[in-house]
């Protein structure tokens, strides 16, 4: 290395300053920190997010400017036992879903005596509405890079593995890029920074399949052989990638490490709740006035990000619910905004923190219909390899078909619950396992609108259209334009006089509401 | 380690698995998709099927028998209320996407599935839907796919990738509608597939299973053809187990009485033809041997590893022996000299062969196995299942027969015709009239089992001294093996003479056409020893010494290795690679 990394800092820094300086309105630049200016960035708390949007993705220089490579240097000055504990002291969980301690995860990797290790970062970022991976990937790409050879220095790996979804093709470019740059630069490579540690990254392309993101199914991937996951008989750290010790982490997991390493584990812990350390990063989106990633302490309840920060829900309308962890989440109402956002609290009102999508619903949601989309997401995803996730969560999202067309009776609603049960308690991987979760969780909260779809065959938020009646008030002039429009002749009527729709034959295509030219269509 | 189930103690080692551990205790847990078959190292241990799932107390989610192993101190439960329910659930989703035609279906009364659904007293599927709704693949000569049938257990995959090394059969698709079948949705009859029909072997549904041929049957012998049936030496000693005899009993007697009554006019034995084919090849090693021709010889008594060869090493069809295999020498002769003894016309002739395999289905529709005319040699193929099913379908009480003989001139065999039908059987008796061959003395009575050559090992070797030279003998069953067997030979690590390959576990008594053995290999075992006691009671025990296989020569033949020998008895092979 010709320069030291302090000497680049030092020049990088200020081209940086220079640079973000000819828009002053949207940085607060201090001396040796800069962040986003504005409200909405005022009650975040960015540590994975803390390059995204200030320095350019492209320059190695300016991940350099902000510190960037000075953990993997602190770090190969350690021992790697030691670089361990401060992973596990600091409380750093992983982000991707089940919240398992990182430091846990590395001391076993690092306790295996076995020569050939493997770090594998998992990119394969896949829930509906979710793209914080997306966005450290896109942004600040070095921040992947640098938390992973952190992590090979510790458990002893040379070599990994960046699986990153074919769909996101600016992450790979900028992967890529970054990869290319951090071994011209020697922090990644052979011999890093003249430490005689060796550390290699290749990156693997995933084809479309939401379970590659289940460690093992994206093991399988990694290994040339279709993604589905294996049975969990050991653990990934004592053989994972071709049945080598392995760590895998997700991306935002990796993107904490860096600034762990720098500030060290009591910063980190300080930040959030004792269970559940630091930040988490949330794609906020739905019926909330500023959708977009949000990264705040943990602790912080979900009133607050959705009012303080994403500005409440727009159009007026009141809140109904949000859901929280994607396909495997649940629904928490809105009566229980209260809660706070981190695992422990996430999971006692069933759901959980998932990879951190956080959609708001408005009343003008139906639960029932929420609860099949991301059914239908899972049917869809579902690699067929368990039965109980290949069928039962196809009868399930039948089942739930029922109530959204008003075929579903009250002895539906404990089929329901019974094969959610059946699926959660047999299913083969963890997706299996939850995805009958968003079903459980508006069953428990929003039991009111399963009733009244299959009691009543009524649809409260008017979402389920089979459920609607259309039926003609006495505003109508009998003018005949409805009945003209009817796809299916079920209106009837003379000129000049109140037209009848035949609810029966009715297949509710609204073309009536919509053609009416003095409202006289009243929808229930 | 010490582990309770169901309130009974066992101590295991590491390693054991909860569905081992109850086995130890009489407990019995029923499974769908595990198969695991010790002595051919195979294991189909997918946990897919979720049958097998249990109660371990501290655990929230249940957990599948058959791929948990036991800790120290483990409580389970494997007959509580949840686990109960949970399991019939699972079947009740398995049947929800299941044809149910069990009536009419191929496994009746031998499926997995149905029994399961016996079993735990299944009346009601509470969760219908939509079902799959996929062609049914039955294109080639063997094996039908019906992949509505499918539950995913993977068996066929297991048995085709890891044990065959074929890879023809794959998960494709997702979701709902993942099912298991050759890549891009491709007919059978255009992949890999060597049809050895392992797959259906341990096929639990009728997803897998073979192509029936008796109709065909019943209609030659009802439009007053001459209809003659052969029988393969593997026959004998399993079908008694469809009529409820201990495996490996020989039956040979009633089969053919039983043979006679269904309608064939001349039953004869497969055994005869083997004790030709054994002339034949005898002749071609001892003349590769004389004049330094290509060693190692290879038997090609095996269609399904003639259609390995031929897709996976096209480089290397030097080797394999000329000969027909020994029902297809059977059906040449039969429309040739036998037509030509007994006064009949070819057209009025139908060869049908009674084989403990489906790949023979397919074999006899190679172009190269027609004579002249496009005169098939074998003209239908059927399995020991099938003349099982003939046999009961016209009433017949099978163990009350009375014996009777094969018929002559094509009827008589020896001990070495027999152990065909057993893995080493085929190169043990070659060396057997090689040796007579070689030095016009016969191997002694007490040298004449090469016990080596026998068992259910995966590659097995011997060595034989001959008049100062010694043979390197190897012998393959299961394709995988077989595999091994020609790398080793093409890159030169395997030095051997003579090689015997059987793309069945253990031979032809472990062939796909066999009664199903529901993942039992004892049965496997009983039948060879039922195989090589007929071997023992005979009294002649070498190909040479069978009389009528002499007379063929004199009367018909010439001598072995004759251009007429050649013309009806061998074939030749093309390389077939495919995809």
């Amino acid at each position: 290395m010709a320069q030291t990394l302090a000497e680049i800092k030092e020049m990088a820094w200020w081209e940086l300053v220079k640079r973000l300086n000819e828009t002053p309105d949207e940085y607060n630049i201090g001396h040796d920190s800069i962040s986003l200016k504005g409200d909405y960035y005022q009650l975040q708390e960015r540590i994975a997010l803390r390059n995204i949007g200030i320095i350019n993705p492209d320059s190695i220089e300016e991940y350099i400017a902000t510190d960037g490579y000075f953990a993997l240097q602190k770090a190969l000055l350690m021992k790697p036992e030691e670089v361990v504990k401060v992973v596990k002291d600091s409380g750093l969980r992983g982000r991707g879903g089940a919240g398992f301690s990182a430091g846990r995860k590395w001391e076993s990797a690092a306790k295996q005596q076995v020569e050939q290790k493997y770090v594998i970062c998992n990119a394969d970022e896949g829930d509906p509405g979710a793209y914080m991976d997306r966005s450290i990937l896109e942004g600040d790409p070095h921040s992947v890079l640098e938390g992973m050879a952190i992590c090979g220095y510790a458990i002893g790996a040379n070599k990994g593995y960046i699986y990153v979804r074919a769909e996101y093709p600016k992450a790979v470019s900028s992967l890529i890029n970054a990869i290319d740059q951090a071994q011209k630069l020697g922090v990644l490579g052979d011999n890093i920074l003249d430490s005689g540690f060796d550390f290699h990254i290749e990156l693997r392309l995933g084809a479309g399949a939401f379970v590659c993101g289940e460690s093992t199914a994206l093991m399988e991937s990694i290994e040339g052989k279709r993604g589905m996951p294996r049975n969990k008989e050991f653990r990934t750290t004592e053989r994972g990638l071709w049945g080598k010790p392995t760590v895998i982490n997700n991306v935002e997991t990796l993107a904490n490490v860096a600034p762990i390493i720098n500030k060290g584990a009591d910063w980190f812990s300080a930040i959030g709740t004792p269970l559940s350390a630091g930040t988490k990063v949330f794609a906020l989106v739905g019926k909330v006035n500023h959708p977009g990633l949000v990264e705040v302490p943990m602790g912080m309840s979900i009133y607050d990000i959705v009012y303080k920060i994403g500005g409440g829900i727009p159009d007026g309308k009141k809140a109904k619910a949000v859901q929280t962890g994607g396909p495997s989440g649940g629904c928490i109402p809105s009566k229980m905004w209260d809660t706070k956002v981190d695992f422990e609290s996430l999971e006692e009102v069933g759901s959980i923190m998932g990879s951190g999508g956080m959609v708001v619903m408005d009343e003008k949601d139906c639960m029932v219909d929420i609860a099949k989309f991301f059914l239908e997401f899972s049917v869809d995803e579902s690699c067929g390899k368990c039965t109980p996730c290949r069928i039962g969560n196809k009868r399930l999202l039948e089942l739930l078909e029922k109530f959204t067309e008003g075929e579903a009776d009250y002895t539906d609603i404990n089929k329901l619950k019974n094969l959610s049960n059946v699926i959660c308690t047999t299913s083969l991987c963890g997706l299996g396992q939850s995805s009958p979760n968003p079903v459980l969780s508006t069953l428990n909260y929003f039991y009111d609108e399963y009733k009244e779809h299959a009691e009543d065959k009524h649809c409260r938020s008017g979402v389920c259209k089979q459920l609607l009646r259309y039926e003609v008030n006495e505003r109508c002039v009998g003018c005949t334009r409805c009945l003209q429009h009817c796809p299916v002749d079920c209106i009837t009527g003379a000129i000049r006089e109140r037209h009848y729709i035949d609810s029966e034959k009715c297949i509710r295509c609204g073309e009536c509401f919509n053609n009416c030219p003095v409202d006289a269509i009243t929808v229930y | 380690m010490r582990v309770t189930i169901n309130e009974k103690e066992i101590h295991v080692e590491e390693g054991t698995t909860i569905l081992e551990a109850a086995k130890l205790l009489n407990i019995s847990i029923p499974t769908l998709c595990h198969l695991h078959l010790h002595d051919i190292k195979y294991l189909n241990k997918q946990a897919s099927c979720r049958v097998c799932v249990v109660d371990v107390k501290g655990q929230d989610n249940l957990l599948p028998a058959c791929a948990t192993p036991c800790k120290e101190g483990m409580v389970i439960s494997t007959d509580s209320f949840r686990a109960i329910q949970a399991r019939r659930t699972i079947v009740e989703l398995l049947l929800s996407d299941h044809p149910n035609s069990c009536l009419t279906c191929a496994m009746n009364l031998d499926c997995e599935l149905q029994k399961l659904a016996g079993d735990l007293g299944i009346r009601k599927i509470h969760y219908m839907g939509e079902t799959h709704d996929e062609p049914i693949d039955d294109n080639s000569y063997s094996i039908i796919r019906d992949p509505n049938k499918c539950i995913l257990c993977k068996r066929c995959e297991t048995m085709c990738t890891e044990i065959q090394t074929v890879g023809a059969l794959t998960d494709i698709g997702r979701g709902f509608f993942t099912t298991v079948g050759p890549a891009f949705h491709r007919p059978m009859n255009e992949t890999t597939c060597t049809f050895c029909g392992q797959c259906l072997a341990v096929c639990p549904t009728g997803a897998l299973t073979e192509v029936n041929n008796i109709k065909k049957i019943w209609r030659a012998i009802n439009a007053d053809k001459y209809v003659i049936v052969q029988t393969a030496p593997a026959v004998r000693v399993a079908l008694g187990e469809e009529f409820g005899l201990e495996p490996g009993t020989p039956v040979t007697g009633k089969m053919v009485t039983a043979l006679r009554r269904v309608g064939f006019k001349q039953v004869y034995d497969t055994n005869f033809a083997a004790d030709l084919t054994i002339m034949e090849e005898a002749t071609e090693f001892v003349n590769r041997v004389k004049h330094d021709g290509k060693l190692p010889i290879l038997t090609s008594c095996c269609p399904s590893w003639v259609n390995f060869i031929e897709q996976q090493f096209p480089d290397m069809l030097d080797i394999p022996s000329t000969c027909k295999s020994p029902h297809e020498m059977f059906g040449a002769l039969t429309k040739s000299y036998l037509c030509e003894k007994m006064g009949l016309n070819q057209d009025q002739v139908v060869v049908v062969s009674v084989m403990p395999c489906v790949a023979k289905k397919y074999e006899s529709h190679r172009q190269e196995l027609q004579g002249e005319g496009g005169h098939r040699d074998v003209d239908f193929v059927i399995t020991t299942r099938e003349l099982a099913i003939m046999i009961k379908e016209t009433g017949i009480n099978f163990l009350d027969l009375p014996d009777s003989d094969f018929d002559n001139p094509m009827g008589e065999s020896t001990g070495a015709g027999v152990i065909f039908g057993s893995s080493g059987g085929v190169i043990e008796a070659t060396l057997r009239t090689a040796y007579h061959m070689m030095t016009g003395s016969e191997l002694p009575d007490t040298l004449i089992e090469f016990h080596g050559l026998r068992g259910l090992d995966g590659i097995k070797t011997a060595s034989v001294d001959i008049e100062g030279r010694t043979f390197n003998i190897a012998v393959a069953h299961g394709l995988g093996n077989a595999r091994k067997l020609l790398e080793g030979i093409r890159d030169g690590t395997f030095e051997v003479d003579a090689i015997e390959i059987m793309a069945c576990p253990g031979g032809c008594i472990g062939g796909a056409g066999q009664p199903y053995h529901h993942g039992n290999m004892e049965i496997l075992e009983k039948r060879a020893q039922g195989i090589y006691a007929e071997d023992r009671n005979k009294e002649k025990r070498r190909s040479h010494q069978n009389v009528h296989v002499q007379k063929l020569y004199k009367e018909f033949l010439g001598t072995p290795g004759s251009k007429k020998a050649h013309d009806l008895l061998h074939t030749h092979y093309t390389p077939r690679p495919k995809l």
